[in-house]
C-alpha cells in the first residue's frame, strides 16, 4: 500500500516516450493544457502589440499590415488554439474520466490522436506566422480572403485539421459520458461540469463539421475558383457569412459552455453549499446549446438580410438570454447559508460573475436590431465579446486551473500572489476593455490600426490598462509553475477545498495511473454538504 | 478460448465487460454518422442555394452527366451494401469463409464503383466539364446558360468528397479482410466490421441522395 | 441625461437618432437595475455567509430552490427582453422604410475611397452633400471587396456588397460636417478609408450640385491637382512628405523625375508625364518594387484636364522642396 501511494500518473511510467505515446487521458489533458497555455501566451503578446499600436492614433508603431496580421492571429490563435481546446480538451480530458469513476475515456487511442490533429493543425498556423502572416480577419469574409494576397489557405487548412480535433474530442466525451459511468452515478447525480461537457460535446460533433467544409469551399475558391463565395463568378459573399457564423455561433457555446461548468463546480465547493437549482442549470446548458444554432444571422444585422430574417434572429437570440440569466442567479444563490472562503478559485468565480453579468447584458443592446446597426462592428462588439471570452471563459479557465491545480500536480501555489494577481485580473481586465464599450458608442470601427483623434484618450486608457492585465495573467500562471519546484509536494490525500465530487474523495492528489486503485462506490451526490461534511485537508 | 468476460484479450482495461465494450463503439459510431451527415448537409444547403438561384442552368446542366453510368454505379453500391450485411450475418453464425467471401465482394463493388466514377470524370476532363475557372465546355446545351460552372463546382466537391469516402472504406475493409483471415474477427468479437458497416451503409446513403439530385432532376 | 448623451453618443443629427438613443437608454437603466441586484447580492451572500477564522466546518442549508424566486428570474427579464425586441422592431423599420420623396444618391465603395453618385449627373469622391431636412436614401454598392458605410451621427450602417444592392436612408436635421468611416474590413487602406457627409441647407445643395464638375476650368493647373489630390481620394494611399503608406510618397516620385524607376517584374522605365498618366489610368501594369498592386483604375474618374492637373501638382511638389 506504501508502495501503492507513491505511484502516481506524474511519474508513471518514466519517460519521454512514455509522455508522447501515452494513452492516460490525464497525461493527455496535460499535454493540451501546456500547449494550450503557451499559444495564450503567443496570443497574449500579439494583443499587447496590437494595444501598443493604439495607444495613439497615428502609426507609431507597426504599419497596417502588420497591424492587420496582428489582429487576424490574436483572433485566430486565442479562439481555435486556446479557447477551444483550453476546457475541454485540458480541463475535461483530466477530469471527466475522474468525475464519472471511470479509468479511461471511452477511446484513449482516439483521444491521443485528437491530440496529434491538434498539433498538425497548430503547426499549420506557426507555418502561416512563419511565412508571413495572413491578413483577412479571424472570420475569413469572402470575397477579401479569396483575393488577398497574404496566406490564407495554410490558416484554413490549420483550422480545417483542428476542427476534426475538436470533433473527435466531443465525440469521445459523449460515449465517455454515456457509457463510462460507475454505477449508481445517475445522469442527476452528475458533477455540473460533467453536464457542461456533455452540451459542449454535442455542440462539437454537430457544428464543427460545417465550419471544415466552410474551409474547404474557401481553400478551392482559392485554388479553383470554384464560384461559390466569389461574386465575380456568379457566387455570394454572403452565403459564406451563413456557413460561418452557422458553426461559429455555437463555436461561441463551445467556448462558453465549459466555463459555465467550472463555476457551478467551484462555487459549491468554496461555498460548502448545496448548488442552487441543479436541474436547472443541467437542462439551461442543454437548451442554450440547441437554441445557440439558430441565432447565427444576429451577426449579419448589416448585411442586407431580409427584414423577416431580421426579426426572427432577434428574436431568438434574447431566448438565448434568459436561461443564461437564470444561471447567474442560481450561481449567486448558491451562496446563500453557506460557508464561504475567499480562495484564488472562488475570487475568480466571482469575477467571473461580475464580468460575465456585463458581458451577457451588453449582449442584449447588441440584440435590439435599430440598435444594434449602430453598434455593430465597431469598440462596443469587441468589448462585448471580451467581457464574454476573457471575461467569462479565461476568467473560469484560470479559477478551475486554480481549483484542480492540487489535484492534478499534487503541489500548492502561494494563495496570497494568486489572490493579488487575480485581483491584477480583475481591475486589469475592465480597464482594458470597458473604455471600449464608450468607444464604440461613439462609433470607432473595428480593425482600424489607426483612428481619429476624438478616440485617442480612451484607447489611450484602455492601452494603459492592457498592460497591468498581462502582466497579472503572466504571474498567476508563473505563480503556478513555481509551485512544481521541489520538495513542494502535498500529501497524496489532500483535499484542500473539501470537495465532494469523486476525484476529490476516491483518488489521490495527483491520481494513480489507472486513476482508482479500486473501482469507487458512490456514497453521496455531488454537493451534498447538507448530508455529510468533508474536511478540507492541507498537509504537506 | 473461454466466455469469462473479465480477460478475454480483445477487451481493453478501461472497460468493465464486452457489453460495456461493445455498446460505447456503437454509440461512438453513431455519433460519428451525425457529423457525416453534417458535413454533407452544408454542401447540399449550398446545392439548394444555387438550384434556387439558378434553377435553368441546374436542369440544363445536369443533362450533360451520363444518367446510365450514375444507374449502374447506384446499383453497384446498394449491392455492395447488401454483401456488407451478409458479411456481418455470416461472420455472427460463425461461418467466417462466407464472411470473408462477403467483404471482398463488398471490396470489389467499391472497386468498381470508382472504376466508373473514373470513367465519368475523364470524360469530363477531356471536353472541360471542369469546376470553376477551369471550366471550358461551350456546347449549344449549353450555351445559353448562366455560369454552368458552379453546377460543376458543386457536382465535383460533392461527388469527389463522397469518393473519397468510398476510397476511405476500401481501405477499411481491405483491413477487415486481413483481420478474418487472420481470425481475429469471429463470432465473438467482430465489432470493427458492425461499426465499417454502418460507415459502409452510410456512403451508400449518401449517393442515394446524390444519384437524383445531380443526375436526374 | 442630454450631458450624458452628449458624453456616450456622436451628435444626433438623423430622424431617428434620438428614438435609438432611448432604446439605448431603456436597456442601460434596466441593465444596471439587474447587474446591481447580480453583484450587491453576491457580495452580501459572499460576506455574510464567509468562512471566519475559528468557524467549524459543518453541514450547510439544503435550500437549493425556491420556486417564486426562479418564476420572478424568468419572469423580470422576459418582459424586459420583450420590451426589448419590439422597440427594436419598432425603429428598425423606421430605419429601413424609405420616405418616398427621398433624393437617391448611389454610394460605391472600392478599397480605399467613396464614390458618390447625384441624381443629376455629377459625383464626388469622399465628400457626400446633401440637403438637410430631406430624406435621402443612399444605394450602396462595391466594386471589390465588402465595404460598409457608416455615418455614426446619423445611427445608421449597412453593408456594400459587390454582386447586389443595398439600400439606407437618413433625414439630417442639422447642417455640418460629420464623419463616415468603413466598418467592415477591406483591407490595408481600411482604417483610412474614411469620408465626411456635409450637409447644407436646401438651396446651397441645389447650386452645390449644379456646379459640380464645372467649377474646376479656370484655375491653374497645380492648384486644381491640389485640390483633386484630396477630392479624389489620392491621400488615402500616397502622403506628400516623402513617407511611404499603401503607396509611394508623391514627393519622392517628384525628387525622382526624370530618372529610372524600377517595378516588381525588374523592369524600369524613366518617371515621366506619360508614366504618371499611365500609373493613374493602368495602375496594374507596372507596379512600383516593393509596394502591391492594390490601386483601383481612375478610368473614367478622371477628365484629361483633370490628369494634366494631377500630374502639374505631382510635379510641383519637388520645386515647393527645393525651396
Amino acid at each position: 500500500m506504501a508502495e501503492n501511494q507513491k505511484q502516481n500518473y506524474l511519474t508513471h511510467p518514466k519517460g519521454i516516450m512514455s509522455w508522447l505515446l501515452t494513452l492516460d487521458h490525464k497525461r493527455i489533458g496535460l499535454m493540451y493544457l501546456f500547449g494550450g497555455i503557451a499559444f495564450f501566451f503567443l496570443g497574449g503578446v500579439l494583443a499587447l502589440g496590437m494595444r501598443l499600436e493604439l495607444a495613439a492614433p497615428g502609426n507609431d508603431f507597426v504599419s497596417n499590415d502588420t497591424y492587420n496580421n496582428m489582429y487576424t492571429l490574436h483572433g485566430a490563435i486565442m479562439i481555435f488554439l486556446f479557447i477551444i481546446p483550453a476546457i475541454p480538451g485540458a480541463l475535461g480530458n483530466i477530469l471527466l474520466p475522474l468525475m464519472l469513476g471511470a479509468k479511461d475515456v471511452a477511446f484513449p487511442r482516439l483521444n491521443l490522436a485528437s491530440f496529434y490533429i491538434y498539433t498538425v493543425g497548430a503547426l499549420f498556423v506557426m507555418y502561416t506566422i512563419i511565412s508571413g502572416g495572413v491578413d483577412t480577419g479571424w472570420t475569413f469574409y469572402t470575397p477579401y480572403s479569396t483575393t488577398s494576397t497574404s496566406n490564407v489557405i495554410p490558416m484554413t487548412m490549420g483550422i480545417f485539421v483542428i476542427g476534426f480535433s475538436s470533433i473527435l474530442t466531443g465525440l469521445n466525451f459523449i460515449a465517455t459520458i454515456h457509457k463510462m459511468r460507475i454505477p449508481g452515478l445517475t445522469w442527476y447525480k452528475l458533477p455540473l461540469f460533467v453536464w457542461a461537457l456533455y452540451g459542449t460535446s454535442l455542440v462539437q460533433i454537430t457544428a464543427t463539421p460545417v465550419i471544415a467544409i466552410t474551409m474547404v469551399l474557401l481553400i478551392l475558391e482559392r485554388l479553383l475558383g470554384i464560384g461559390i463565395f466569389d461574386p465575380a463568378l456568379g457566387g455570394d459573399p454572403v452565403l459564406y457569412q451563413h456557413f460561418f457564423w452557422f458553426y461559429s455561433h455555437p463555436a461561441v457555446y463551445i467556448m462558453i459552455l465549459p466555463a459555465f461548468g467550472i463555476i457551478s463546480e467551484i462555487i459549491p465547493v468554496h461555498s460548502r453549499k448545496k448548488v442552487w437549482g441543479y436541474k436547472f442549470i443541467a437542462f439551461s446548458t442543454l437548451s442554450i446549446a440547441f437554441i445557440g444554432f439558430l441565432v447565427w444571422g444576429h451577426h449579419m444585422f448589416t448585411s442586407g438580410q431580409s427584414v423577416f430574417s431580421q426579426i426572427v434572429f432577434s428574436f431568438i437570440t434574447y431566448f438565448v438570454g434568459i436561461p443564461t440569466g437564470v444561471k447567474i442567479f442560481s450561481w449567486m444563490l448558491t451562496m446563500y447559508k453557506g460557508q464561504v472562503s475567499f480562495t484564488p478559485p472562488m475570487l475568480y468565480a466571482l469575477s467571473f460573475l461580475f464580468l460575465f453579468t456585463i458581458g451577457g447584458l451588453t449582449g442584449i443592446f447588441l440584440g435590439a436590431v435599430a440598435l444594434d446597426i449602430h453598434l455593430h462592428d465597431t469598440y462596443f462588439v469587441v468589448a462585448h465579446f471580451h467581457y464574454v471570452m476573457q471575461g467569462g471563459t479565461i476568467i473560469a479557465f484560470l479559477g478551475g486551473l486554480h481549483h484542480w491545480w492540487p489535484k492534478s500536480m499534487g503541489t500548492m501555489y502561494n494563495q496570497t500572489v494568486a489572490n493579488i494577481c487575480c485581483l491584477g485580473v480583475f481591475l486589469g481586465f475592465n480597464g482594458t476593455f470597458f473604455p471600449q464599450f464608450l468607444l464604440g458608442l461613439r462609433g470607432m470601427p473595428r480593425r482600424y490600426a489607426t483612428y481619429d483623434q476624438q478616440y485617442a484618450e480612451l484607447h489611450n486608457y484602455s492601452s494603459f490598462w492592457s498592460g497591468i492585465l498581462g502582466l497579472s495573467i503572466f504571474i498567476s500562471i508563473m505563480n503556478l509553475l513555481w509551485s512544481l519546484r521541489k520538495n513542494n509536494k502535498l500529501d497524496p490525500g489532500t483535499n484542500p477545498w473539501g470537495g465532494m465530487t469523486l476525484e476529490w474523495t476516491h483518488t489521490t492528489s495527483p491520481p494513480h495511473p489507472h486513476n482508482f486503485e479500486e473501482e469507487p462506490v458512490l456514497e453521496h451526490g455531488p454537493y451534498d454538504y447538507d448530508k455529510v461534511i468533508v474536511e478540507p485537508t492541507f498537509k504537506k | 478460448m473461454s466466455h469469462d468476460n473479465s480477460s478475454p484479450k480483445f477487451l481493453q482495461h478501461h472497460f468493465h465487460d464486452v457489453e460495456q465494450q461493445y455498446e460505447t463503439a456503437k454509440l461512438g459510431m453513431w455519433a460519428f454518422i451525425l457529423t457525416e451527415v453534417l458535413t454533407f448537409g452544408g454542401l447540399f444547403v449550398a446545392y439548394v442555394v444555387y438550384r434556387s438561384w439558378y434553377p435553368e442552368m441546374f436542369v440544363g446542366a445536369n443533362l450533360l452527366l451520363d444518367v446510365n453510368k450514375g444507374l449502374l454505379n447506384t446499383i453497384v453500391l446498394i449491392t455492395s451494401s447488401l454483401t456488407m450485411v451478409l458479411a456481418v450475418w455470416a461472420i455472427q453464425k460463425k461461418n467466417q469463409k462466407l464472411s470473408l467471401f462477403m467483404l471482398i465482394a463488398t471490396f470489389l463493388f467499391a472497386f468498381m464503383f470508382l472504376g466508373i466514377k473514373y470513367l465519368e470524370y475523364s470524360h469530363k476532363f477531356e471536353v472541360g466539364q471542369l469546376p470553376g475557372e477551369y471550366y471550358s465546355y461551350m456546347g449549344p446545351e449549353i450555351a445559353h446558360l448562366n455560369n454552368p460552372h458552379i453546377f460543376f463546382s458543386i457536382y465535383f466537391i460533392m461527388t469527389g468528397l463522397h469518393g473519397l469516402h468510398v476510397a476511405i472504406g476500401m481501405g477499411l475493409i481491405a483491413w477487415l479482410i486481413y483481420a478474418t483471415a487472420k481470425g481475429n474477427l469471429n463470432s465473438e468479437y467482430y465489432t470493427p466490421m458492425e461499426m465499417i458497416g454502418i460507415f459502409w451503409h452510410l456512403v451508400d446513403l449518401i449517393w442515394i441522395y446524390l444519384f437524383p439530385l445531380f443526375y436526374l432532376i | 441625461m442630454d450631458r450624458l448623451t452628449e458624453y456616450l453618443f456622436p451628435k444626433q443629427v438623423s430622424t431617428f437618432a434620438a428614438d435609438i438613443d432611448n432604446l439605448f437608454y431603456f436597456i442601460f437603466y434596466s441593465s444596471i437595475v439587474l447587474f446591481a441586484i447580480v453583484v450587491l447580492g453576491m457580495m452580501y451572500l459572499a460576506i455574510k455567509y464567509r468562512f471566519k477564522k475559528g468557524d467549524e466546518v459543518r453541514l450547510t442549508s439544503s435550500k437549493d430552490h425556491s420556486n417564486i424566486l426562479e418564476a420572478l428570474f424568468f419572469i423580470v427579464p422576459l418582459i424586459l427582453v420583450s420590451i426589448t425586441f419590439v422597440w427594436g422592431i419598432k425603429s428598425y423599420l423606421q430605419m429601413i422604410i424609405v420616405p418616398d420623396d427621398a433624393i437617391e444618391i448611389k454610394v460605391t465603395g472600392q478599397s480605399w475611397f467613396w464614390t458618390f453618385d447625384y441624381p443629376d449627373g455629377g459625383t464626388t469622391l469622399n465628400e457626400l452633400v446633401v440637403p438637410s431636412n430631406t430624406p435621402i436614401k443612399i444605394v450602396l454598392s462595391s466594386k471589390d471587396v465588402l465595404h460598409s458605410f457608416f455615418i455614426p451621427v446619423m445611427r445608421t450602417k449597412m453593408d456594400c456588397l459587390p454582386n447586389r444592392y443595398n439600400v439606407m436612408w437618413f433625414d439630417a436635421q442639422e447642417e455640418g460636417v460629420y464623419d463616415i468611416l468603413c466598418t467592415e474590413y477591406c483591407g490595408t487602406g481600411h482604417s483610412q478609408m474614411g469620408a465626411k457627409v456635409i450637409v447644407m441647407k436646401p438651396a446651397q445643395y441645389e447650386a452645390y450640385v449644379a456646379e459640380l464638375g464645372s467649377d474646376d476650368e479656370n484655375i491653374p493647373l497645380d492648384e486644381l491637382g491640389a485640390k483633386l489630390y484630396t477630392k479624389k481620394a489620392c491621400n488615402t494611399c500616397h502622403t506628400l512628405d516623402g513617407s511611404a503608406l499603401v503607396g509611394p510618397s508623391y514627393l519622392q516620385t517628384s525628387q525622382m523625375w526624370g530618372q529610372e524607376r524600377v517595378f516588381d517584374d525588374g523592369s524600369s522605365t524613366v518617371i515621366d508625364d506619360n508614366y504618371i498618366r499611365s500609373s493613374i489610368l493602368e495602375p496594374q501594369t507596372q507596379i512600383v518594387a516593393g509596394y502591391q498592386g492594390v490601386m483601383p483604375t481612375y478610368q473614367g474618374l478622371l477628365n484629361d484636364r483633370e490628369l494634366d492637373a494631377l500630374i502639374a501638382f505631382l510635379k510641383s511638389l519637388q520645386e515647393d522642396s527645393q525651396i
